[in-house]
């Protein structure tokens, strides 16, 4: 590539300015940091220049970066200016890419929707009346508005692939383990991962190898060797042998989604792949032990959050136990608020083996049906959602059946196996739909090249909201 | 599975989350978890008997580093973001001579 750095910058950052107060994607734009970095980059000898020279990347805004904030959407980190940056951020500074902007979510990445976000929602840009999805969801936004060409989400339980499947770009959840989690603010620590979105296969394998890899600041980044994912996907991808899972095709399945899934498999099948039917059969008890786990997880991290370190702290409090808990109720959104509530009381004497131990359980066997049905293929396909991207305010009353948004995702988070979104298809009002692929651990490459082989046979990717257009 | 949360019990967490909550938050909170609780027993469904817990997807256990001494952030980086602080320490409300809740 030759575009300068600062051009590609100077345009990603027009581009906010020009479509954001739209779709409001963005919390902090870095125009004077990342404008900086570019002219550094460009003043650089080129040799050698790093493989995403000059790409203006955007970050959710709970990967800590050393210039800006890093709110996580919280009005209890509103002013947070965190003393270091994130592994995957240096990460993506070595290979010379520049971070222009921190993206909205849902506060402390949980929700479905962007609605919980401590600031303003953000909007689907293929019709502003819909959410994007959540908890990524301007990170999604900014890719699939064009914005910029990649971004970095994270993911607890869904929060990259179900956005991405709402706003037709791709979305990958590397396995646990793969890239650090040094600097993402902690969630669900033994489900937390950051990942790659980008408009389509390519640019998630080159944003993948950027980041993922061993780091010693965080004990949980395995070992494994990363693979080398462009040459994998250079090559041919052999004999496909599809998993097809009758549970991820029950009630509640949207007709147009089934369409298009279904159409998807059949692509496959016409590329010569082996479909079969396997069976995940724990597969209704996902969301119960996802969030059993999720929340008790939370309550324990967000204990951090108490008003003497960093953040907001509540005037004149009585006591320092009014300092905390009057902290905390001024800080906190209403979801994180009830998640912390749900996860205590997990935790708590005399539930804990009720709930939490039996939540624990729940996700051995909700495991252990993966690893069975991975003997026979190499990939799970499935709707990524079970319906296409909902209108605000739809679930906002309702935090059970937003929790059901992510039925079909939250099992490969538990399970801690790789996972992405892509686009499969429109519906008739052309609203998204996308298409789950779920792999063994660590076959990321396998995975890739599997959702590429699909990308090579459909156009689907290559459609843009018309937003973009104006 | 034990039965459905009471208010005295949503108050009992909330002292727990150090979370201080409006009379309006307790109500509305507890019916939320009440109903979420209500979803989550079905759990109890499922027969365990014998089942490991998993508490962590991979098989990763006891990884140990070398304790090196290396460089980290300065005194006044750590207390940069800090509400109130008295250098090099963090300021907080009296804690000693005082009933503990």
């Amino acid at each position: 590539m030759n575009a300068s750095a600062a051009g590609q910058v100077s345009e990603a950052l027009a581009r906010i300015r020009r479509l954001d107060p739209h779709l409001r994607c963005v919390l902090t734009a870095l125009e004077e940091d990342a404008s900086a970095r570019a002219a550094a980059l460009d003043a650089a000898p080129p040799t050698p220049r790093g493989p995403l020279f000059g790409v203006p990347v955007a970050v959710k805004d709970n990967i800590c970066t050393s210039s800006g904030a890093t709110t996580c959407g919280s009005k209890i980190l509103a002013d947070f200016r965190a003393p270091y940056a994130a592994h995957v951020i240096e990460r993506l500074h070595e290979a010379g890419a520049v971070v222009v902007a921190k993206t909205n979510l849902d506060e402390f990445a949980m929700g479905s929707s962007t609605e919980n976000s401590g600031f303003f929602p953000t909007r689907n840009p293929w019709d502003v009346e819909r959410v994007p999805g959540g908890s990524s969801g301007g990170s999604i936004v900014a890719v699939a508005a064009r914005l910029v060409p990649y971004a970095l989400g994270s993911e607890t339980g869904g929060s990259i692939r179900q956005p991405a499947s709402f706003c037709g770009v791709c979305g990958l959840k590397p396995t646990y383990g793969r890239v650090s989690r040094y600097g993402l603010v902690a969630f669900a620590s033994s489900l937390d991962q950051v990942g790659p979105v980008a408009v389509d296969v390519p640019g998630v394998v080159r944003l993948l190898g950027a980041i993922a890899g061993r780091d010693e600041r965080d004990s949980t980044s395995v070992g494994e060797p990363v693979p080398d994912y462009e040459g994998m996907l250079a090559e041919s991808p052999g004999r496909i042998r599809i998993g097809y899972a009758r549970e991820y095709f029950g009630e509640g399945l949207h007709p147009e989604t089934r369409k298009a899934t279904e159409a998807a498999i059949e692509v496959y099948r016409k590329l010569g792949a082996d479909v079969r039917e396997i069976s995940l059969p724990h597969s209704a008890y996902t969301i119960a032990c996802y969030y059993i786990v999720c929340t008790a997880e939370a309550s324990s991290n967000l204990a951090r959050f108490d008003g003497v370190r960093y953040g907001h702290r509540t005037k004149e409090p009585a006591d320092y136990i009014d300092m905390y808990s009057a902290t905390r109720d001024e800080g906190f959104g209403p979801e994180v608020k009830r998640r912390i509530m749900l996860g205590t009381y997990a935790l708590s004497s005399g539930y804990y083996d009720a709930y939490y131990l039996k939540a624990l359980k729940a996700r051995t066997l909700i495991k252990s049906d993966f690893l069975e049905a991975f003997k026979a293929c190499d990939v799970i396909v499935s709707p990524t959602t079970p319906t296409p991207a909902f209108r605000f305010g739809e679930k906002a009353d309702n935090p059970l059946e937003m929790y059901l948004a992510d039925i079909y995702n939250c099992a490969a988070n538990l399970a801690g196996i790789p996972a992405m979104s892509i686009p499969c298809g429109f519906t008739e009002s052309g609203l998204p739909i996308g298409l789950q692929l779920m792999a063994p651990h660590f076959a990321e490459g396998r995975l890739l090249q599997i959702a590429h082989a699909y990308q090579k046979a459909t156009e689907h990717h290559l459609r843009k909201p018309p937003i973009c257009a104006e | 599975m034990p039965g459905k949360i009471d208010e005295k019990q949503v108050r009992h967490i909330a002292h727990l989350a150090r979370l201080k909550l409006t009379d309006a938050e307790v109500a509305r909170i507890g019916a939320q978890l009440s109903g979420i609780l209500e979803y989550v027993e079905k759990l109890g469904e499922l027969s365990t008997e014998g089942v490991e817990p998993t508490a962590h997807a991979l098989p990763v256990c006891n990884v140990f580093r070398d304790d090196v001494p290396g460089a980290w952030f300065a005194p006044e980086a750590a207390l940069a973001n800090a509400p109130e602080k008295d250098p090099p320490f963090f300021k907080v409300p009296k804690v000693l001579d005082q009933e503990t809740a």
